[in-house]
């Protein structure tokens, strides 16, 4: 137990700070899976076939491709990428981008196409009759989509989502090769220094499964409460 | 864009999908058989060996497959007794951990996907085969297993490509499957876009096959023929 003691002598406050680390990168990644997620359903759903073979390639691409290959490519790639674009705009130094940012972008792209899907999924369950009467109303788009389309929306889409969540918040683990001290690389360094991986992996699991369990919980309340009326 | 590159780095990526497909069918084989009985202990109406089966399933799915990896690949080498028995011939061995890991995780999602299947099957259909007086063995083999298998085609062909882009984790504990060739080749030239579209592309397209695949299967096991 003094393994995991707070202050100097234990990897007690270390491994706290890493769970907030991983909560932090979890939902940053979550948060720009729905940006992406934002630009690719409405590509998805267009009726222009142009655009929906972007959607299409996005999302195939994505769930098709292991997520550790894609960190790679944003941990090796990332900074060349930016340095490329600040050199066409006239800035010719090194730029380093953190291991934070690198990390959650490469999550969120992951966590974007699996969000993709989930939308389009949901918007295509909505009953037609709900768009065709909200026209007839005479409501405009954007009441359209914000009071009619997104409530239903978003019932449909939280049992989904909280997989997703699921799915993002494990993946965060990977981020831990690009160096970012997040649960599993502080177990990482912790098992390295103790020579204990068995305890210090084990209690990394432990730490995970208490996340997934947490967050459903919660996520479980939401549902309740968007599922009112029904 | 450098497609000398691009050319060169395809037959050594080639080469090490072999061990990636490696990794995946032993993964999956073994994996069906523990989800298999697995599902089966999560309908046995003992309350014990009932949470026993979901508490397996649980930790499984809820951890992170990276966790998992470490834990049997750097944790249970430090169990002196486990050093001096057989076992140790196997667990010393990266490529065994990995499998041992895929499997362990596999079987947790498949017991899950294999016990929904078994769930959704009509009682009406149970009871048809008891009313013709057949054995519950005999129901449970040729009526409940064959249905299920069909009502889990779609779901286990997700759960296979998964575990496909799950494989990627062996190159963690020093095997070097697609995505750790891959790694090496962007760390020694530092061109990552290049090896991305060309291992990337090796992916999909193994994402592709099984697919396709299991739509084949899907249509051919279909119940309206």
């Amino acid at each position: 137990m003094e393994l995991l003691a707070f202050g100097k002598t234990g990897w007690g406050d270390e491994l706290f700070y890493a769970t907030l680390m991983t909560i932090a990168v979890s939902i940053t990644a979550m948060l720009v899976g729905f940006f992406f997620a934002l630009i690719f359903t409405p590509l998805k759903l267009s009726k222009y076939k142009t655009l929906n073979l972007v959607g299409n390639f996005y999302t195939t691409v994505i769930r098709g491709v292991p997520e550790l290959l894609v960190i790679y490519l944003f941990f090796f790639g990332g900074s060349g990428a930016i340095m490329y674009v600040a050199s066409i705009f006239g800035y010719y130094e090194y730029i380093e981008i953190n291991a934070f940012i690198t990390g959650s972008m490469a999550i969120g792209i992951i966590s974007g196409a699996y969000s993709t899907e989930v939308f389009r999924g949901a918007i295509q369950s909505i009953d037609k009759g709900q768009f065709e009467a909200a026209k007839v109303l005479g409501i405009n788009k954007f009441g359209q989509f914000y009071k009619i389309i997104l409530p239903q929306m978003l019932r449909l889409a939280i049992p989904n989502l909280s997989n997703v969540w699921q799915i993002t918040l494990k993946d965060t683990s990977l981020i831990s090769v690009t160096g970012l001290v997040e649960i599993m690389r502080q177990s990482y360094i912790a098992a390295g220094s103790t020579r204990d991986p068995l305890f210090f992996y084990s209690f990394a699991a432990v730490l995970y499964l208490l996340l997934t369990y947490v967050s459903m919980k919660l996520i479980n309340k939401l549902e309740v409460k968007y599922s009112k009326g029904y | 864009m450098d497609f000398d590159l691009m050319i060169t780095s395809f037959p050594k990526l080639l080469g090490a999908t072999v061990i990636t497909l490696k990794l995946l069918s032993a993964s999956l084989f073994f994996g069906l058989f523990l989800g298999l009985f697995f599902a089966i202990l999560r309908l046995n109406k003992n309350i014990f060996i009932n949470k026993f089966a979901y508490g397996y399933s649980y930790i499984f799915r809820g951890t992170p497959l990276l966790v998992q990896i470490f834990i049997i690949y750097f944790g249970l080498g430090q169990i002196e007794y486990l050093r001096t028995t057989f076992l140790w011939v196997i667990l010393k061995e990266p490529y065994w951990c990995a499998i041992i890991a895929f499997t362990l995780n596999t079987g947790a999602y498949t017991s899950e996907i294999l016990r929904s299947a078994f769930q959704t099957i009509k009682p009406g259909i149970i009871e048809a085969g008891k009313s013709l007086g057949i054995s519950n063995k005999i129901i449970f083999y040729k009526i409940q297993i064959p249905i299920a298998i069909r009502q889990s085609l779609p779901a286990y062909g997700n759960e296979i490509i998964l575990m496909m882009k799950g494989t990627s984790l062996a190159s963690t504990v020093t095997l070097m499957d697609l995505t750790g060739v891959a790694k090496y080749i962007i760390s020694t030239t530092f061109k990552p876009i290049e090896v991305f579209i060309v291992a990337g592309g090796i992916y999909l397209f193994m994402t592709f096959i099984i697919h396709n695949v299991i739509k084949f299967l899907e249509k051919k096991y279909s119940f309206q023929q």
